[in-house]
């Protein structure tokens, strides 16, 4: 093996021209003498190059990955930002090395500055006085501190006079059961609430027979939840004529809803009323159109067959005020589910087909889409 | 169409793969490339990739010594991004991508060639990955960062140069037979 060593040190230092001219004429001798050291050479030079290329195509890679995160961040190229933890890694990468200097300046000032002190200080010992100041000055800070802190606790208590008499509220939302296709596949959108205890839930079309579902996606908090059709008998009802919208909705715009408050569709027709729900809560709005148990789950649609929103509940002690949770949330749903590998086809509703229809149109072409939601 | 001198600065910057000039092309050229991805069904992520893969192309041609490109860089990338995302889509059972106005030219040689060093870097990867450490990083500092046997022997703790030098020469063979083993194989 030493001698094989000794062989592919020669050739390397031939190929990278390290050898002497003498020894160069004698490699070359050797090389039109030996078949196996040519072999050798021709092999190794043809490897050393794959090994730069790769090197180098490798090296590109990473500046090119840099460049794009670099230039996306600066809005130099209308690609996406970074978000979350990717962000975190990429300005840790990329002030490493300005915060390492930072570091190093604040040092270098730290030792000057007490080293100054330290020179100056054995003279100065009227500077006592000064100290003292100083502390009470931190003191007063403290104080000061500790004053907010109460203020803030005195504030946390006004905002829990506020809410304790908020639960005593009889405000019982309805529970019922409607969903949505949202996927011709099968998957269903409805209220979280609407399967909250749940065992088994199962879906009927408007006089269709039940379909056993499960429930693939939660969010109690937003009372949001998807359930995946598992009946092999289900079958897609074409596609689906209603688009989810992504932003908001206009006070005032006129809205329709079809659900199931009993075993008949029923239709549904009022307004948004206010663009937040409950006390202000961003996450719903208001708006007035009549509902009744059954109906949370029912999708809320614009005149233009564009789903607003998910009917949640209603407020029991005031006259028509009905909430619904934003549909922006059940694309942010979507999003989540898809990272799952097993639903990442799902695939919102792309256009509305119901611009422009009749409302009596709009609903026929709607009703087969929508579901009883059964749930024991 | 003649090469201006800026443009002639950028492909030498990135023959050398200099940031600067690599962030320049890349600013100047990456929404178009972009545009063309999503108006044929792509998204972001697909226009990074093929945009990415493009620039590996360009560095090919201008690396290999060909400098000279007889057209536009934002002609060159336009046109090999589009053959590239024809060929995912084509993968994908889709078949058509959208005239646009830009101007084109013909990109079949650097296809090929492009085709052929991708599936060896691939190979090397795969090598490379396959060879685990310390043989790895013992490869690449020697052979790549062309660091001497006496810094490599104290930075990785042989006790002596001729230690590290056999240890260097095992390793190389390692790494030669995972190479040439799929090498051989995919090539004719």
């Amino acid at each position: 093996m030493i001698e094989d060593i000794k062989i592919l040190e020669a050739v390397e230092r031939y190929i990278s021209g390290q050898m002497s001219p003498d020894e160069r004429v004698y490699f070359e001798q050797l090389r039109k003498t030996n078949p196996d050291i040519d072999q050798m050479v021709v092999e190794h030079t043809f490897f050393l190059q794959q090994m730069n290329r790769f090197d180098e195509t490798r090296k590109l890679k990473n500046n090119l990955a840099e460049t794009h995160i670099h230039l996306s961040e600066k809005g130099l190229i209308r690609s996406p930002r970074l978000k979350g933890k990717a962000k975190v890694i990429y300005l840790y990468n990329r002030y490493k090395k300005v915060s390492a200097i930072a570091a190093s300046i604040a040092g270098i000032t730290a030792l000057t500055f007490s080293a100054l002190v330290w020179s100056v200080s054995p003279e100065k010992t009227a500077n006592k006085s000064d100290i003292v100041n100083l502390s009470r000055d931190i003191q007063s800070i403290s104080q000061k501190v500790g004053e907010i802190e109460k203020k803030s606790q005195e504030m946390d208590e006004k905002i829990t006079q506020v809410t304790t008499p908020a639960t005593d509220l009889p405000i019982q939302y309805k529970s019922g059961g409607t969903g949505f296709l949202v996927d011709a596949k099968g998957y269903i959108v409805t209220s979280e609430h609407v399967i909250q205890n749940a065992r088994n839930i199962a879906v009927q079309a408007f006089n269709g027979p039940d379909l056993p579902a499960t429930v693939v996606f939660r969010d109690a908090a937003r009372d949001i939840a998807i359930l995946k059709i598992t009946d092999k008998n289900f079958k897609s009802p074409g596609t689906i004529p209603y688009h989810i919208r992504r932003s908001g909705a206009d006070i005032a715009e006129p809205i329709f809803t079809l659900g199931f408050p009993r075993n008949d569709i029923v239709y549904g027709e009022g307004y948004l009323s206010a663009k937040t729900g409950y006390r202000g809560d961003t996450l719903t709005c208001q708006i007035t159109v009549p509902a009744n148990r059954g109906n949370s789950g029912s999708p809320i649609l614009n005149f233009n067959g564009e789903v607003i929103g998910i009917l949640s509940g209603k407020q029991s002690n005031a006259e028509g005020a009905v909430f619904a949770i934003h549909s922006k949330y059940i694309v942010n749903a979507i999003n989540e589910l898809q990272k799952d590998s097993a639903h990442q086809l799902i695939k919102l509703p792309s256009a509305s087909q119901l611009k422009n229809a009749e409302r009596q149109q709009q609903v026929k072409k709607i009703e087969s889409f929508v579901y009883m939601v059964k749930v024991d | 169409m003649k090469l201006d001198n800026n443009e002639n600065a950028l492909l030498q910057g990135l023959a050398r793969n200099d940031k600067r000039a690599i962030e320049s092309i890349y600013k100047d050229n990456y929404n178009l490339i972009q545009a063309l991805v999503i108006n044929n069904n792509g998204n972001s992520e697909d226009a990074k990739d093929i945009f990415q893969e493009a620039m590996i192309v360009l560095f090919e041609k201008v690396r290999s010594g060909d400098v000279t490109l007889n057209c536009q860089v934002r002609t060159f990338i336009y046109s090999v991004s589009r053959r590239l995302w024809l060929k995912r889509l084509m993968t994908m059972n889709r078949f058509q991508v959208a005239e646009g106005h830009e101007e084109m030219v013909s990109v079949d040689e650097e296809m090929e060639e492009h085709e052929k060093r991708n599936n060896d870097f691939l190979i090397m990867e795969k090598a490379m990955g396959g060879l685990g450490e310390p043989c790895k990083s013992l490869l690449e500092a020697f052979y790549l960062q062309k660091k001497s046997m006496q810094d490599i022997a104290s930075g990785f703790g042989y006790t002596n140069p001729e230690n590290a030098k056999n240890q260097k020469y095992k390793c190389l063979m390692r790494l030669k037979k995972l190479f040439f083993s799929q090498y051989k194989n995919e090539s004719p």
